[in-house]
């Protein structure tokens, strides 16, 4: 995989994608629950994860995040493939990307500021530097007056938004979003979308958006966040157009049935799609 | 209950999947990085946590221990003889084992909760996409706080035993404390006291952390998958507590002149 760039004088081989899964079958018990899935992203892109409740998204990004092992096939990251990687260059790696659980997974015997803290804590940084960069992700997510709170005192939508910080506060180039609005009512479903755009669009953050929610997904792929004079503007494209950079990718029973720009996902015939769509 | 018996294959890879916890448990206990404060906070647990309730163990052994012997002893007009008993009962044999089975129900199935719930909740997957090692951060402070205090909650259960004995003795059999005490400290010797004290309390703390770690880190099928592990912690530790001390007196008795 090599592309040339420039004037052709200089020709740079395009880096491996940030991950990428190769015909990847993967068994719970006698249960197949993903069968043959290749998936890629590559730097800059976002890939929106469709797929009904049981069709194994979660498990494919558990699996992109080398928490869950494959039973045939590979996963890469950065073009390291993880079945030959040890356990410490897993651990050298999982850094790189954020993952945000479906049900947010804070450590509740942990403050909000310590559960933010966290991959600060464990890598030895200062405490100086670690109380700067939590205040900042707080910031970032709108949650800077609750860091003292138990993650018991926070509501869904909040917690959704302290997992998001946990996961930005060592700068990951890969987002992983499990369902992050499943469960809220639309103001903060909305709320936490704006935040994805603008780490999207603002930051330059690549990022896997799993989600069983049209709105939310066709929302990602026709907005963009704009910032000046430190404003933050969200401009709606017509919609007819999904963004460049932007792909769906429909999961069904653990194969993939759909990828592409959704403006030919809302033309598809296939049954399963129309259903889901409508 | 039948529900709880595995088939004999998932049992052998039960048993498989443990001791590789326990080794890698062992082996990461002497890696970077130590984390002090959670060892710190889990030995408090442990041992100030479960002082009261060791007390309360020792505390009851030691009198029951007393009654029974002394009764038996006055028979053969051996009252002398109480000490002895009592203390080579409580050190060999019922401190270190019902203080191992102590801290199996209160702290093993603590262990085998809060580990389940983290697993249900996915905070151990959390904490992995964060880039630690679960065993280190989980296992290693809990097996290590338990080793560390077994030792010493069974010294505070068998002196506690011994010194609620020589109450008895004194109140109601009428021998002198300083005859007891001799009786109790000259029957004790080396091995029992290296096999008591410091032998079986430790490797029951190990079997109790690492059982009941497997135990919370297996969990699965949310909430009613929490309560189970908690039991197994308790039945499967407690269990293994009885047959190993078995296996560990055979061992003592054979080094012991
Ligand atoms: N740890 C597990 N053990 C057994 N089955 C599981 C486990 N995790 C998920 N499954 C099953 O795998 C299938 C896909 O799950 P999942 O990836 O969570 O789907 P989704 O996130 O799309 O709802 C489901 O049928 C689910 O019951
Ligand atoms: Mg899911």
């Amino acid at each position: 995989m090599s592309r040339a760039e420039g004037d052709g004088s200089r020709v740079r081989v395009a880096q491996a994608p940030l991950i990428e899964l190769r015909n990847v079958t993967k068994y719970y018990g006698d249960v197949r629950v993903l069968d043959g899935v290749s998936f890629a992203l590559h730097e800059g892109q976002t890939k929106i994860v469709l797929g009904g409740s049981g069709s194994g998204k979660s498990t494919m990004l558990k699996l992109m995040m080398g928490l869950e092992t494959p039973d045939s096939g590979q996963v890469l990251i950065e073009g390291v493939d993880l079945g030959r990687a040890g356990e410490r260059q897993l651990m050298r790696l999982r850094p790189r990307i954020g993952m945000v659980f479906q049900e947010s997974a804070l450590f509740d015997s942990l403050s909000v500021f310590e559960n933010v803290a966290f991959r600060l804590s464990e890598v030895g940084t200062d405490e100086d530097t670690i109380t700067d960069r939590v205040r900042e992700v707080l910031g970032f997510v709108g949650l800077e007056d609750a860091i003292d709170k138990m993650p018991a005192e926070l509501s869904g939508g909040m917690k959704r938004r302290v997992a998001l910080a946990r996961a930005l506060v060592s700068r990951p180039a890969v987002m992983l979003y499990d369902e992050p609005t499943a469960g809220l009512d639309p103001i903060t479903s909305r709320r936490i979308n704006e935040l994805i755009i603008r780490l999207r669009d603002v930051r330059g953050v690549s990022g896997v958006f799993v989600t069983h929610r049209l709105r939310d997904a066709f929302t990602l792929a026709s907005e963009i966040a704009v910032e000046s004079g430190g404003r933050v503007r969200f401009i709606r494209e017509d919609g007819t157009f999904c963004l460049p950079h932007t792909r769906f990718v429909m999961l069904r029973d653990g194969r993939t049935i759909f990828e592409g720009p959704d403006e030919i996902l809302r033309r598809s015939d296939d049954a399963y799609i129309r259903q889901f769509i409508a | 209950m039948a529900g709880m018996l595995p088939s004999p294959k998932a049992a052998v890879l039960e048993v498989q999947e443990t001791a590789l916890l326990a080794f890698r448990a062992f082996r990461r206990a002497f890696r970077k990085p130590f984390y002090v404060r959670d060892i710190l906070t889990q030995m408090d647990h442990v041992g100030v946590g479960s002082l009261t309730i060791i007390m309360l163990t020792g505390f009851f052994t030691g009198a029951v221990l007393t009654l029974q012997s002394a009764s038996e002893m006055s028979r053969f007009g051996a009252v002398g003889l109480t000490g002895t008993l009592v203390a080579v009962s409580l050190v060999r044999e019922l401190g270190p084992v019902l203080g191992a089975l102590m801290v199996a129900g209160r702290v093993g199935s603590g262990m085998a909760s809060e580990l389940g719930s983290m697993i249900v909740t996915e905070q151990v997957n959390a904490m992995r996409a964060l880039g630690t090692d679960p065993i280190k951060k989980l296992v290693v402070p809990r097996l290590l706080a338990t080793v560390s205090m077994q030792p010493l909650l069974t010294v505070v259960a068998c002196s506690m035993g011994i010194h609620r004995g020589l109450a008895d003795a004194v109140g109601i059999l009428r021998t002198s404390p300083d005859l007891y005490l001799n009786s109790a400290w000259n029957g004790l010797d080396y091995y029992d006291i290296a096999g008591g004290l410091l032998v079986k309390p430790v490797f029951f703390g190990a079997v109790v952390a690492v059982v009941s770690c497997r135990c919370g880190m297996r969990t699965e099928g949310g909430t009613r998958g929490v309560g189970r592990s908690t039991t197994q912690a308790v039945v499967v530790s407690s269990l293994l507590i009885l047959v190993s001390d078995y296996f560990l007196t055979q061992l003592i008795l054979e080094y012991s002149p």
